[in-house]
């Protein structure tokens, strides 16, 4: 019955499988290697625009492999990555590169965290002045107090001396 | 029935909960260990409440009561046995129970702990129940497992077929497990704000209380992640296995404040400084979590791993978090400025080292926190939309860590109070040469050429060579005798194993992710029957393709048999497949995965091409080097947070006795 079942199933499941996805035309790498590799590093910053945050390079999806099509398209008509990424934000704005734009809006993400570390750094630096310096000296009555602390120190380390827990 | 008992003991681990609140509450103003001791029992049955639900939950997933929406929505009756009980946490609603249940049990854990003063006990206790009250109204109120369907349908409509794997079946409790873990923290700074010692012998016994609770949430939350980002790896298909996705991104960030106080509380234990900022990170690491959890079920995020869930409950979650948040945080305001740690340090020393690793965790988390959170900002402000990813963390996050990595061996052998950095750099000559003459090795050998990643390579053997001098400078090797040295490395405490093995398994982490980076390969091309395909070193084959069943899918299986381009060593067959599953009309991908030893080759059947009387497949060749560390290396890290776990100085009150008499 099941064996009957997969047999009933299988051409429904080949056209379903090739269904299930807008059939994305194989990929076929550029013939020149450095542009290959110039194509592939950029799809790794390209957002496939009808995914959930995955870039062109990794997205099954139609339009991912139409992306990855126009651009290699671009790269072999001897475009510089520039002009490719200017091209695609012109088409699809901002949102397409994984890369932020730096500008007024953006500067905060982009210089926040060394900003961060920075400010948080020179706090940690004048606290550190400030606990060396707090140290005031010692007045003359706590100079004998340690003196006397340190005498019996010594007392205690010579080896003559007998510890005070042997019960002698 | 039984679905009806769950939604009773539910409502009732939700009456507990508040009665554990006001007991407590009331125990500690009272002075009265009746009333604390009762609110102690109310946590424990309150825990016992959300069990039994809990188990109510998943017995109606495994007996397939479609009857109950949330199993008519998750499950179907083909399921294996496995998926059908990890479909209880595979829905919001499910999570959501599963979270309450973590947070009742640690909550009862709370109860049962021994050796804390009452009134900070009794804080705490009362303080994890507001924490359960909230949570458990949120299920109860808007987000019950148990609503009925009426009529019930025959059939499921599945759990989602990406989800239905091992370690994903694993992942969630794992993962809720640490992030809720951090809510004791959480509870345990909130009750030493209200409690507001300034006695500075206060803070070193709390850092000591508070530190296993951080220590096993954060080992915890370790596993979780590396489960979930290995499920991503093999699962997804995509040769990846960190997108630096939103969502990603949100178990990542208590994930780094739990590191951050984890260091930290080693200061306020042993030296009772930095007694404010532990404080302040234990609040963090939870609000993270609460924060995670609001991001990935409101539906603001888009992502892979989010629940699509309706705006109005993600408006709860945010008020949940910005009452406990705010509340919290508004205390440490109040109160921050009278705590009084002790422990003066000159700023080269074991506490400065940790100070500073503490800036480059907390600068890293919010760092995250930025880049996860910019898009959502920018957009409701300005309307512009943004994508921030990988590029801007490889830029941002990455850099801090590079510094933080660079100083953090020199750390373990800084004394207290005031260290010999000289003297540290010294013991630490000979693994500084020894990672520089492996980077320039890796430079000069591997092929192509990449400086920063032989850079990178040189970072991971400092961080492992660092960890290996710190043990070998305790036992003084090579300067004793051997079996002096065997003697004084079976003293050494757990704790500093744990310590040594987490920062090595930091650099194994390192090595696999540098080296998977900088020289992955990776090709696609059409194959016919007979044809191969090659990436880096590695040649597959395609053999035979042909329909299989499984027990709640069709699929295509590639068999193919992957050997060296250079025809040495052995032929391995993998088998890739497509799988459709009809009860959802999804399809999946389980790739084929060839180890080689610390290598992966990595094989992804996809969609068929070529003519009918030619079929073809397109198969995917990965070739990822040394990506066998990358999951290594977090879980030799749980396992030194583990062995720091049960170091008998935390488990009984050793240290403080010593302090007490110093």
């Amino acid at each position: 019955m099941r064996r009957l079942a997969i047999l009933l199933a299988a051409p429904l499941l080949a056209l379903m499988l090739t269904a299930a996805e807008p059939a994305a035309a194989p990929d076929r790498p550029l013939s020149d290697p450095a542009q290959e590799a110039r194509a592939q590093a950029l799809f790794e910053d390209v957002r496939c625009v009808v995914c959930q945050h995955e870039a062109i390079a990794d997205s099954p999806a139609g339009v991912a492999g139409d992306m990855r099509r126009l651009i290699r398209e671009q790269i072999a008509a001897g475009a510089s990555d520039q002009a490719v990424r200017r091209d695609l934000v012109r088409r699809f704005g901002d949102y397409v590169l994984f890369t932020p734009p730096v500008r007024v809006g953006t500067w905060l993400l982009w210089f926040g965290p060394l900003l961060l570390v920075v400010l948080a750094g020179a706090v940690l630096g004048l606290r550190a002045r400030r606990s060396t310096t707090e140290v005031a000296p010692l007045s003359p009555e706590e100079e004998d107090r340690l003196a006397d602390i340190l005498r019996n120190e010594k007392l205690r380390r010579d080896p003559d001396a007998t510890s005070p827990h042997d019960g002698r | 029935m039984i679905a009806e008992l769950g939604a009773f003991a539910l409502a009732l681990a939700l009456a507990l909960s508040i009665l554990q609140t006001g007991l407590s509450a009331a125990g500690r103003a009272r002075r009265s260990p009746v009333l604390a001791g009762a609110a102690q029992g109310a946590a424990l049955a309150a825990a016992g409440a959300v069990a039994l639900s809990f188990a109510a939950l998943i017995h109606a997933f495994v007996v397939s009561d479609f009857s109950v929406s949330n199993v008519a929505a998750n499950s179907h009756t083909d399921k294996p046995m496995l998926y059908k009980v990890a479909g209880a946490w595979g829905s919001h609603e499910g999570s959501l129970l599963l979270w309450c249940l973590v947070l009742t049990v640690f909550g009862g854990a709370l109860a049962r702990a021994r050796g804390l003063p009452f009134g900070l006990k009794a804080s705490a206790v009362a303080t994890q129940g507001a924490l359960g009250s909230l949570f458990l109204a949120f299920a109860v109120f808007t987000s019950s497992p148990f609503t009925r369907l009426d009529p019930a349908p025959l059939q499921g409509a599945s759990l989602n077929p990406l989800l239905q794997d091992p370690a994903l079946a694993v992942h969630p409790p794992l993962l809720y497990a640490g992030y809720v873990g951090f809510s004791v923290c959480f509870s345990l700074a909130v009750a030493a704000l209200i409690e507001g010692r300034a006695q500075t012998a206060f803070w070193p016994a709390w850092g000591r209380w508070v530190r296993p609770w951080a220590l096993a949430s954060w080992a915890l939350l370790t596993v979780g992640i590396t489960l979930g980002s290995f499920w991503a790896y093999y699962e997804l298909g995509w040769g990846g296995w960190w997108f630096w996705d939103p969502v990603e991104n949100a178990s990542f960030m208590p994930w780094l404040a739990g590191a951050a106080l984890l260091h930290s509380a080693v200061v306020t234990e042993r030296r009772g400084a930095l007694a404010g900022w532990t404080v302040f990170l234990a609040l963090l690491a939870f609000t993270f979590s609460m924060l995670g959890a609001f991001l990935v079920r409101s539906g603001v995020l888009t992502s892979v791993h989010a629940f699509a869930v309706d705006p109005q409950r993600g408006l709860m979650l945010l008020a949940i978090l910005g009452v406990t948040a705010g509340a919290a945080f508004a205390l440490f305001a109040w109160r921050a400025p009278q705590l009084k740690g002790g422990g003066l340090f000159a700023p080269v020393s074991r506490e400065g080292a940790l100070v500073l690793n503490n800036l480059f965790l907390t600068a890293a988390a919010a760092t995250v926190l930025l880049g996860t959170l910019y898009p959502l900002i920018l957009e409701a402000v300005s309307g512009a939309t943004i994508s921030v990813g990988p590029p801007y963390f490889a830029a941002t996050f990455v850099p801090l860590m590079t510094v933080a990595f660079l100083i953090l061996p020199a750390g373990p052998l800084l004394a207290w109070k005031r260290g010999d950095l000289t003297g540290a750099m010294q013991r630490l000559a000979v693994a500084a040469g020894l990672s520089v003459a492996f980077a320039l090795l890796a430079y000069a050998l591997w092929e192509p050429r990449k400086a920063l990643a032989a850079a990178g390579i040189g970072l991971g053997a400092w961080l492992i060579l660092g960890a290996l001098a710190e043990v070998a400078e305790r036992a003084r090797l090579f300067r004793v005798s051997g079996p002096e040295t065997l003697r004084r490395l079976k003293a050494l405490p757990l704790g500093a194993w744990g310590m040594s093995l987490a920062h090595l398994g930091l650099g194994v982490f390192i090595l696999g992710a540098v080296v998977e980076t900088g020289f992955k390969a990776e090709t696609a091309r059409a194959l016919s029957i007979g044809q191969s395909l090659s990436a880096g070193p590695w040649t597959v084959t395609l053999d035979d393709v042909r329909v299989i069943e499984g027990p709640n899918y069709l699929a295509e299986q590639g068999r193919l048999t992957v050997r060296a381009t250079d025809g040495r060593g052995r032929a391995t067959p993998v088998k890739a497949e497509r799988r459709f599953f009809p009860a959802g009309g999804q399809t999946t991908t389980e790739v084929g995965l060839d180890f080689r030893g610390l290598d992966d080759v990595y094989v992804v059947i996809g969609e068929r091409a070529g003519t009918p009387d030619r079929p073809a497949w397109v198969v995917r060749l990965y070739w990822n080097p040394w990506a066998r560390l990358i999951f290594l290396g977090p879980m030799i890290m749980a396992l030194g947070g583990l062995l720091s776990l049960l170091d008998r100085r935390l488990r009984l009150g050793v240290g403080a006795r010593r302090r007490t008499t110093a």
